[in-house]
């Protein structure tokens, strides 16, 4: 498989999950290193999106193992993978529509804060939090979106949105980022600039990539420390665009029928006989 | 600082009432005032649940009935002191509501309407079951609760300690709402799924808001055992969260003084047009239909378009 113990930052063994007759999940075995881009492609209905959600911990496995850093995750549920540092996004945008952009974002900053004295916060006004407000400004200027911060998520564009709801998944501060079809929908420009924010996060990109936006996101991001954009961040990527994925990817896994057929660098997946077969055919 | 000026105005006029009716001579309402109050309150904690949790609970009368069995038991075993008696009431509500919660919570929509529905359904027939509970005809209270160094037994002060306690809530409330805890359930009326990704444990937060719902209901009940000189199986019968369902969606669902208007208004109709008519229901129903198709928001919300 080309991978090494020591790099792996998840490990999924023999992973099933099965709704009514149908094995959506049969039998998976992938392992994500750490830093890379890991694409997963695969025909509609390979089971994609049920490998994320088993991943992210919305929906838990019928057999097999998932090992994240070393520690068993299979039974852990959602928020508590959040905790460990595995954060997703969906295929249809999630966002609080009634919110402002920043407040969208100071939301997944107070998440990550832990401690019950976060959340359970009961007496002093969350708007008293300079510290955290200041910090979801700044993930916003990351994505590009430093200008729309005062807006409502409702009232913005279907790309503007695609970037805030990366912009609150990095806000975690993940470890392992799961992005399903982050591009669905959008038009050229807009999934350009997607894949460039996606390409900024890989880990051999240098220094950080920074998008500036009109209202000087560059010296915002320069105060960002640690975690993404830092050259730590691992992606596993759900994605149609095969041209993009070939950009982005450091490794690609195919999944066919709920089984990765193969799993490798991406010229290697390209030359693959058995995935030019069942799947790739006449795009490659 | 317009608002909050407001607010000290209508506190301090609130607090007037019961002198200037004292004046007139007309000291029944000084008893109805107070009712209203106790509704308000009540009315408060479901709007906390449905408005700000984001969660349609059909039980409040559960809760609220808890509070004024609890002061009436504790009354009967010989504990007299609102001090100890009040708080122990809040407690007995915010436990039912830890336990009810804790398995409805793990429902949603009309199958959480009806779960919470069907618990405090379970109460009233346990209640009423029980003879040292007083059965159908509820249990009654010696005297009112001791509150030293004020004598609860005067209805003036009594209304003014309810009147102290609605605005300490109303004002508890709204600090709630707007804190990390509020933002969080804010984001939870909104988009569950996206809480969740982003590693809120979305049950835990709904379970903190149901029980603070349901102690203030708590207090209210114990208030109410007081008024009322008794404990009644009305109180927990699913028409009285009905009824409080019905203030909350009248004064606004989630609007800051929601339950406070919808009661005062519900129970002021109700006086007026007993007055006037045997059909007072067919008049309210009326009313309500009214507030639902030309107020969507509430009597707060056609408040709020007027400014």
């Amino acid at each position: 498989m080309g991978t090494t113990e020591v790099t792996a930052l998840l490990e999924i063994a023999g992973l099933k999950r099965h709704f009514g007759g149908l094995w959506a999940t049969n039998g998976v075995d992938l392992t994500l290193e750490a830093g890379e881009i890991h694409a997963l492609i695969g025909p509609n209905g390979a089971g994609k999106t049920t490998l994320i959600h088993l991943i992210s911990g919305a929906l838990l496995p019928d057999a097999g193992t998932l090992h994240f850093a070393g520690a068993d995750i299979t039974r852990c549920n959602m928020h508590e993978r959040v905790a460990r540092g595995i954060t997703r996004s969906y295929q249809i945008t999630q966002i609080f529509p009634q919110l402002s952009l920043l407040e969208n974002v100071r939301l997944a900053v107070q998440a990550r804060r832990r401690d019950w004295g976060s959340s359970l916060r009961f007496w002093r006004p969350a708007s008293a939090d300079v510290q955290m407000i200041a910090e979801a400004g700044d993930w916003l200027g990351r994505v590009g979106l430093a200008a729309a911060a005062g807006q409502l998520a409702g009232d913005v564009s279907h790309g503007e949105r695609r970037a805030l709801e990366l912009a609150m998944a990095l806000a975690t501060r993940p470890r392992l980022l799961l992005l399903d079809e982050p591009l669905a929908g959008m038009g050229p420009e807009e999934a350009e600039h997607m894949t460039r924010l996606i390409a900024g996060l890989r880990k051999h990109a240098g220094p950080p990539q920074v998008f500036p936006g009109p209202q000087g996101g560059e010296r915002r991001a320069a105060t960002l420390s640690g975690g993404a954009f830092n050259g730590e961040q691992t992606v596993l990527l759900v994605e149609h665009d095969m041209d993009i994925v070939f950009r982005l990817a450091d490794r690609i896994s195919v999944l066919v029928a709920g089984r990765i057929i193969a799993s490798g660098a991406p010229a290697a997946v390209r030359e693959n006989q058995e995935v030019r077969r069942a799947y790739l055919g006449d795009e490659l | 600082m317009n608002q909050r000026h407001a607010e000290i105005g209508l506190l301090l006029a609130a607090a007037a009432l019961p002198l200037v009716l004292q004046s007139f001579g007309e000291d029944y309402y000084i008893g109805f005032a107070t009712r209203l109050l106790i509704f308000a309150l009540a009315a408060t904690g479901l709007n906390f649940i449905v408005g700000y949790g984001g969660m349609v609970a059909f039980g409040h009368a559960a809760f609220f009935g808890i509070g004024a069995y609890a002061v009436a038991l504790l009354m009967a075993a010989g504990l007299f002191s609102a001090w100890l008696a009040w708080p122990l009431a809040v407690g007995a509500a915010a436990l039912a509501a830890l336990l009810i919660g804790a398995v409805s919570l793990r429902t949603r929509g009309v199958y959480f309407i009806m779960i919470t529905l069907a618990f405090a359904q379970m109460i009233y027939y346990s209640v009423i079951s029980l003879k040292f509970a007083g059965g159908d005809d509820g249990l009654p209270l010696a005297r009112r609760s001791t509150l030293a160094p004020l004598d609860l037994a005067n209805d003036a002060t009594l209304y003014w300690v309810t009147l102290a306690l609605l605005a300490a809530c109303l004002f508890a409330l709204q600090r709630l709402a707007a804190s990390r805890y509020g933002s969080a359930l804010a984001g939870l009326r909104q988009n569950e799924t996206r809480m969740e990704a982003i590693g809120y444990p979305v049950r835990h937060i709904k379970l903190v808001c149901f029980v603070v719902g349901a102690a203030v209901a708590g207090l209210a009940g114990a208030l109410l055992a007081n008024q009322n000189g008794m404990a009644s199986p009305s109180q927990l019968y699913w028409t009285q969260s009905g009824m409080l369902l019905v203030m909350v969606i009248l004064g606004g669902v989630g609007r800051r003084y929601g339950g406070v208007l919808g009661a005062i208004a519900l129970l002021g109709l109700e006086e007026v047009l007993g007055r006037v008519t045997e059909h007072s229901h067919f008049y309210v129903g009326l009313a309500l239909l009214a507030v639902v198709l030309f107020a969507p928001h509430g009597l707060a919300g056609l408040w709020a378009r007027q400014k």
